[in-house]
């Protein structure tokens, strides 16, 4: 048996998991890195992108690929604009404050969750992917021929997967772009920066985090409805992502964008490759411990500036 | 007794010392190896122009910034190693430059807190050294207001008593007229002036009026380095020093 | 006139023996109710002193409470321990562990100390579940009727184990009074009002914290070993991510640095959830909106609200 199209299966399969904790890591240090505010509550507006995804797609029916299509746009602005109503009546009432925003979006986390639990049940159910050609994983050998391809049995990915990771480069360059070359990103750099000053020059700092708020959710939102294919809509599925992000955004280094994509790859991967040849608990024993002691030792985590 | 010993050493050994002490932010180097002297009992007062460094050398001094080279010496004792906490234990006593109390707490217990480490548990000492603070500068019929609810002028005084309710040997006040009325401030520096004797205290200040009234000597320091030391006459007659503050453009 | 110290001490004896004698009028429901009630309540009397009277907010108190529950359960069920050397090995474990995590979470501040927190307690839960083979994992263990034995006193008996739960509170409830008057407990206060302030008076702020972080963890721990041994039960639930938001609610219910405020915010808490489970299975949605409606409304607790407009002399 050969290690090589293990590992490629093991690769693909951390890419597909590093590109959708890249997008929810994404949304969560972009709230910590412009509001200054943990929201712990990040995993359930992933959860909640995946239950509206079926049920925006059980209620359109038809084919599985509008269906989908449907949700990749509704999901996330649902979820958006239900995080720019909590962020307006609770975490602006409270002033931001580090302390009581933990406490409140902890609250808010078992609101959501549980709501969804009393309509949505405790069923996992699935939805369907736009596309799922089986793809059979190729790799080399030595023949009288010289090198040529084989395909090792039972060793395939999905045309949908290799699309998810796809559609995420393509997402996060978007976000990057957003960030980085549009009049938005930049009002949202400047109050990240120095709220106070950003509010001299006039801008609506209470609207900026309404805003901010509502993409980070979005963003977990959109996460939610790229795996939900592959992983099945639960309303406890935000649990494990939500510390994952954690992990990645830490590392990463808050506020820091970049990090953040460089630690999603890093963990994605990592995760995937001792899933793969040991067990998932301990990946992520391994990832949690990493984590903590980032946190520790180079509190800055790999690019970050706090 | 070891303190008339103490006493002798200290006509000849500088109660706190710098030797080449720095301290650079990354590129910018706020602190230039600076040497400073100040012997026992004297008030000695910290001018200079904003950015001069002033704030960043004091905090060095007591212990909240750590410096990037030199050394500081206290009573005899290098101290350049030594965490806050232990210099004050050592007899420092420091005021912020932003008022920091605790404002929830009333005016007593904010100087007990000051105090009661001093006195090994004497619950008497502790409440005589609490009244004696406050009296000193004035806040005795105050005592049991929530600190928070005094006024800004009032809270700076609860600060000093909080530094001085120590019994400190070196008081180090960072710019503590400032948002002072000016009968506060004119009460301040008769405080300043009672207290002299044996304690050493170093005053950061932009208020000139209050540096001569109170100083025995006046260090200047500009851009980090020490521009020039001695007395308010000899300060006030130094060109160099002249150019440094003139020499900045004033709105 | 009693000085004000004196006088928290005399209230809160009272309220101890007023727990006494509810037993003998409670229905045994209620009774069972209270025991576990006060147990639980122990450990968010550990997580006050850390939160409510430090200022130092944790996720992850659950570790040391499971470290107190399993180094009961464990040395009972491996060991063949019996229940006094068992509660000692709880504590020491709380003492251990505490100390441990204590001196490398003290490290970081803020929002990193609550992640780290978290973090670890998450590791810690994590492993509970990989050596399964010995903890039984999720699914947990039981501690046998016959081994809940103390100096001859069978403690699955409801009158014995309402008086084991009543010391065991009573006990921690005098010791937090205690601590929270003398010096050690008034810097501690001093640390979460203004912590800079402190460092700058004289005061080892990072040694102090670390004693909190010590004294917290080990009466968690404490409470956690007398769960398992009163309620006869260990199981991976307790080191979970939700037992560290439990004594977070509770204290901030009851209301964060009073002495009494973790209990009443215990107490609340579990009849609210009592009540409402038999509505609906999503039970913790009481929790979420009452976390909501704290944080908005009334950040300092039914205790503390109390404690400032009646008593302002209470502990």
């Amino acid at each position: 048996m050969e290690l090589a199209p293990y590992l490629i299966l093991g690769c693909i399969e951390g890419l597909v998991t590093a590109a959708v904790l890249a997008l929810m890591a994404v949304g969560l240090s972009l709230v910590f890195g412009v509001m200054r505010v943990v929201n712990v509550a990040h995993g359930e507006f992933f959860m909640l992108g995946a239950v509206l995804a079926w049920f925006v797609a059980d209620q359109l029916g038809g084919h599985p690929a509008i269906a989908f299509l449907a949700a990749l746009i509704i999901a996330p602005l649902l979820v958006g604009t239900l995080a720019m109503l909590a962020d307006m009546t609770i975490l602006k009432r409270i002033s931001y404050d580090p302390e009581r925003t933990i406490v409140a979006t902890i609250g808010l986390l078992y609101i959501i969750q549980q709501l969804t639990l009393m309509t949505y049940g405790s069923n996992a159910r699935p939805v369907e992917p736009p596309f799922n050609q089986r793809i059979a994983i190729p790799w080399f050998e030595w023949t009288d021929g010289g090198l040529s391809l084989y395909w090792p049995w039972g060793l395939g990915t999905t045309s949908y997967k290799l699309a998810v990771i796809g559609f995420a480069i393509i997402l996060l360059l978007g976000i990057w772009v957003l960030m980085t070359r549009t009049r938005i990103g930049l009002i949202m750099r400047a109050t990240q920066l120095d709220r106070d000053v950003a509010q001299a020059y006039g801008i609506n700092v209470d609207r900026v985090y309404a805003m901010v708020f509502g993409l980070g959710a979005g963003l977990a939102a959109l996460a939610a409805v790229l795996i939900v294919p592959i992983q099945q809509a639960h309303y406890l599925m935000g649990h494990d992502p939500l510390l994952l992000s954690f992990i990645v955004v830490i590392i990463g280094g808050l506020g820091s964008l970049v990090g953040t994509v460089i630690a999603a790859v890093m963990i994605g991967l990592s995760d995937g490759l001792i899933s793969v040849f040991f067990t998932p608990t301990l990946a992520k024993i391994i990832a949690t411990l990493m984590v903590t002691f980032v946190l520790i030792f180079r509190p800055s985590g790999l690019m970050g500036s706090k | 007794m070891a303190q008339k010993d103490d006493a002798m050493a200290d006509m000849t050994t500088p109660h706190i010392t710098t030797k080449g002490l720095s301290r650079n932010f990354g590129g910018l180097i706020a602190v230039n190896a600076v040497d400073f002297e100040v012997p026992k009992g004297e008030i000695r007062a910290i001018i200079g122009p904003n950015g001069a460094g002033k704030s960043t050398f004091v905090g060095m001094l007591c212990g909240r910034i750590a410096p990037s080279s030199g050394e500081i010496m206290f009573a005899g004792q290098n101290i350049t190693a030594m965490p806050a906490h232990r210099r004050i234990r050592q007899g420092m006593a420091y005021t912020f430059q932003i008022t920091s109390i605790f404002a929830r707490l009333t005016l007593k217990e904010n100087v007990r807190l000051a105090t009661s480490w001093r006195w090994n548990g004497d619950e008497s000492a502790i409440e005589e050294a609490t009244h004696a603070a406050l009296e000193q500068v004035g806040l005795a019929d105050r005592m049991d207001q929530i600190a928070g609810d005094l006024s800004y002028g009032h809270q700076r005084l609860l600060e000093i008593a909080m530094g001085i309710s120590q019994h400190p040997e070196l008081l180090i006040l960072d710019e503590p007229t400032q948002g002072l009325a000016d009968s506060e401030i004119a009460s301040f520096v008769k405080l300043i002036r009672d207290l002299g004797g044996d304690m050493t205290i170093l005053l950061i200040e932009h208020n000139m009026n209050v540096v001569m009234d109170t100083a025995d000597k006046i260090t200047v320091l500009n851009l980090g380095t020490e521009l020039a030391t001695g007395t308010p006459q000899d300060i006030r007659a130094n060109k160099a020093v002249q150019t440094a503050y003139l020499g900045e453009t004033h709105a | 006139m009693m000085s004000d110290s004196k006088k928290s001490v005399v209230f809160h004896l009272g309220f101890l023996a007023l727990l006494f004698l509810l037993q003998f009028i409670l229905p045994a429901y209620h009774h069972g109710n209270l025991a576990r009630i006060m147990v639980l309540a122990t450990y968010a009397m550990g997580y006050n002193i850390l939160f409510g009277y430090t200022g130092l907010l944790s996720l992850g108190h659950a570790m040391f409470f499971a470290a107190g529950m399993y180094g009961m359960g464990l040395t009972m069920t491996h060991l063949g321990w019996t229940a006094g050397p068992g509660m000692l090995a709880g504590l020491l474990a709380g003492v251990l562990v505490s100390a441990g995590i204590g001196f490398l979470a003290l490290r970081t501040s803020g929002v990193s100390f609550m992640i780290v927190t978290l973090m670890f307690a998450q590791a810690g839960f994590l492993t509970i579940l990989y050596f399964g083979e010995w903890t039984r994992g999720d699914e947990g263990f039981v501690i046998r009727q016959a081994d809940r034995v103390f100096a001859g006193i069978d403690l699955s008996d409801p009158t014995y184990r309402y008086l084991a739960a009543l010391l065991l509170f009573g006990i921690c409830l005098m010791l937090t009074i205690r601590l929270m008057q003398s010096r050690f407990g008034h810097v501690l206060i001093a640390i979460r009002e203004n912590e800079e302030r402190t460092q700058m008076l004289g005061y080892d702020v990072h040694f102090h914290k670390w004693m909190a972080v010590i004294a917290s963890g080990t009466m968690a721990a404490v409470a956690g070993a007398a769960y398992a041994l009163l309620f006869g039960y260990a199981g991976a639930t307790f080191a979970s991510v939700q037992y560290s938001i439990f004594p977070l609610l509770w204290v901030l219910l009851g209301g964060a640095g009073t002495a009494l405020g973790p209990f009443i915010g215990t107490l609340f808490m579990f009849y609210l959830i009592d009540l409402s489970s038999s509505l609906t299975t999503a039970y913790m949605l009481i929790a979420g909106v009452a976390l909501v409606l704290l944080t908005l409304f009334l950040p300092q607790g039914l205790v503390g609200e109390w404690r400032r407009k009646m008593m302002p002399w209470l502990t």
